[in-house]
């Protein structure tokens, strides 16, 4: 994995709004790095800073947001300071977005054949014939049923499953190199959000697509992912790869986090464990490890200094924010399963 | 959450499910077919696009409805309605109905022509204004302002004072006085539209900032502004009807509804030569009733559209 070249390679991202309160930084010190057809999925509570991470690489911040300094490498460009005229050329090419809300995604007063042609037909330079094969055969793929009917039918006429598939198939049609997917399956029910995801990672492994997957959910994590990113406040936590990260989190926030999912050996009756306070606010980030508040291990240098991201020796790009394992030169004499 | 189910059957169990709304329209595939078929329901405004539509094509067939030259002057003046002369005569003897033919040649052209103009330049700076916001919308909505702030006749009445009365003038007038209102509407529009998620997946596919504005945005915007245009043509009529009863309009001796009725200034006209003013009188009405009428249907029809 370590020798593969990065797809993707986010530097110390800061992403800042400016508010009436103030300028809030929403994202801070944000390194990850992807390769090809790799799966990241971006971890945390509501307001934990996954979003605007992701519309920080697409470039969609709001008019009030902006990257304030660090670096995003997409294929050894830097996006950030990417003209806009050329980052219109990676947007639904190399790099595609699949949003939240499959209702209101789709443009009410297009047909499904419309919208998506407009993709292939701008990025790839198809005519308008071949376009609409093209759709027909992408929507086929993403299990549309009838497709040479709906290709004609407005998006008030499908389903929220069915409009999702769409926005798949309006992400897939340029066979980008990276999706980024934020929260693709939380607006739909429950049985469709496992056919979706499943269908996600289907394609996006058949086609060798790397994928940003963002989500608050930890079993679409333990489904999806190859590599974990644990937000916390605006700052990776904690990233390592799906099994390392779910056999032994290091850092107290992933533990806790662990333990508030139900198991299925959870006794009945048992309580689940909750983590006590709440995420600090934007505009009042605490000192030190912006953790240490809600940390039944906070120490003394916890309030105090801001711990950096530690790289653990022994472990295959395993890191995590946190002093206890500062002095990693000496493995053992922190061990994750005591904490826990 | 766990994945149960068998490979290759992903995506069937919520595929043919209609929602409630889609399901509501029936076999109906387009919104277009919606909004018809709710307009049909509305008898008044379907009789008024009928009235509409038969003055458009009255004045488009003029020289073949038309029994006389609406210039041509005849020897009986102020001659009433006869075989000859179905409405009768004016003062200078010209026939009646013939220039009524004609006259609606000027209304529907000032109608169409001068909303066609502050259409264009309302909806593109209320593009401007509610996609690029900050300076450019502080700019364009204080210019706005300024304009809305104009005793609008007026200005009217000097500035075709100034270029001198025709019926291009007043096209050019009345469209470059009357866009604010349509600039302000397709802001607002604008202003919601952005924020959708649709708009933002457009940005996220590499649409070009034109390309989002007029394919994406403004066919979501178009209802409200079918709606004011509608009414906007019959106020120009009612406008240029106005300039023209002042004189301020289209010249004579060329007809139009409003010069027409100019002629019951004069005292013995109105009292006693009925036939001279009540027909313009009545067209006028029936024009912009009708218009009004074709309006409101549009509205009813096309704002109540929902989607969802």
């Amino acid at each position: 994995m370590t020798t593969t070249p990065a797809l993707l390679q986010v530097g110390n991202l800061k992403t800042e709004f400016r508010t009436d309160q103030g300028t809030v930084t929403a994202v801070d010190e944000v390194s990850f790095r992807l390769a090809a057809g790799e799966t990241l999925c971006l971890v945390g509570e509501s307001g934990s800073g996954k979003s605007v991470t992701a519309l920080s690489i697409m470039g969609l911040l709001a008019d009030n947001g902006r990257v304030a300094h660090g670096s995003i490498l997409f294929e050894d460009q830097d996006l950030v300071t990417l003209p806009e005229r050329q980052l219109r050329g990676i947007r639904g090419n190399s790099i595609a977005m699949i949003f939240q809300e499959p209702m209101t995604s789709l443009n009410p007063v297009l047909t499904i054949g419309d919208q998506l042609s407009e993709t292939v037909i701008l990025h790839l330079g198809l005519s308008r014939a071949q376009a609409r094969e093209r759709v027909i055969e992408l929507l086929a793929k993403v299990g549309i049923p009838r497709p040479e009917e709906i290709v004609d039918d407005y998006p008030h006429r499908l389903s929220g499953g069915m409009r999702q598939r769409a926005m798949i198939a309006m992400a897939l049609s340029c066979a980008p190199k990276l999706i980024i997917a934020d929260e693709p399956t939380t607006a739909l029910d429950v049985t469709i959000q496992a056919q979706i995801l499943k269908l996600i990672r289907d394609l996006s492994a058949e086609t060798g697509t790397a994928m940003i997957l963002i989500t608050h959910d930890l079993g679409v994590v333990a489904e999806m992912a190859d590599r974990v990113a644990v937000m916390y406040a605006g700052q990776v936590v904690e990233e390592a790869d799906v099994f390392t990260l779910f056999d032994e989190p290091k850092h107290p926030y992933t533990i806790a986090l662990m333990r508030s999912v139900p198991h299925i050996s959870t006794p009945a009756g048992d309580r689940l464990a909750s983590i006590s306070g709440s995420v600090p606010s934007l505009l009042q980030m605490p000192t030190g490890c912006r953790f240490h508040e809600r940390c039944p291990h906070a120490m003394d240098r916890c309030r105090d200094d801001r711990p950096e991201l530690l790289q653990l020796s022994g472990q295959n790009r395993h890191t995590v924010r946190c002093w206890l394992y500062d002095d990693a030169a000496q493995p053992g004499t922190t061990d994750a399963k005591v904490l826990a | 959450m766990t994945l149960t189910e068998k490979p290759g059957t992903a995506g069937t169990a919520d595929a043919v499910v209609p929602d409630s709304a889609a399901a509501a329209l029936g076999r109906e595939r387009s919104s277009a077919g919606f909004v018809v078929r709710r307009f049909l329901r509305h008898r008044m405004a379907v009789a008024g696009l009928v009235i509409v539509a038969l003055m458009v094509l009255t004045a488009a067939l003029a020289p073949l409805l038309a029994p006389h030259d609406p210039n041509q002057i005849f020897g009986s003046f102020e001659a009433a309605p006869s075989a000859d002369h179905l409405l009768g005569t004016d003062a200078v003897g010209r026939d009646v109905l013939s220039r009524l033919i004609y006259g609606a040649r000027v209304s529907m052209s000032v109608g169409v022509g001068a909303v066609a103009v502050y259409v264009l330049i309302g909806v593109l700076f209320g593009l401007l204004a509610g996609y690029y916001g900050r300076w450019v919308d502080s700019v364009i909505m204080r210019i706005t302002d300024v304009f809305m702030s104009f005793p609008y006749f007026m200005v009217i009445l000097i500035l075709v004072s100034i270029l001198g009365p025709s019926l291009l003038t007043i096209i050019v007038v009345i469209g470059f006085l009357a866009w604010p209102m349509i600039a302000r509407l397709v802001r607002g529009s604008v202003l919601s539209i952005k924020q959708t998620d649709y708009v933002q997946a457009g940005v996220a596919l590499g649409y070009s900032t034109p390309r989002i504005l007029f394919r994406h945005i403004l066919p979501n915007a178009l209802s409200p502004i079918i709606v004011n245009a509608t009414f906007g043509v019959a106020q120009a009529i009612i406008l240029e009807s106005g300039l023209s009863f002042l004189g301020m309009g289209v010249r004579p001796p060329a007809a139009s509804w409003g010069n027409m009725l100019s002629e019951a200034q004069s005292i013995t006209v109105l009292s006693s030569q009925p036939w001279i003013w009540i027909p313009p009188g009545l067209m006028i009405l029936l024009a912009v009733l009708s218009i009004n009428f074709v309006g409101d249907g549009l509205r009813d029809s096309l704002e109540s559209r929902s989607y969802t």
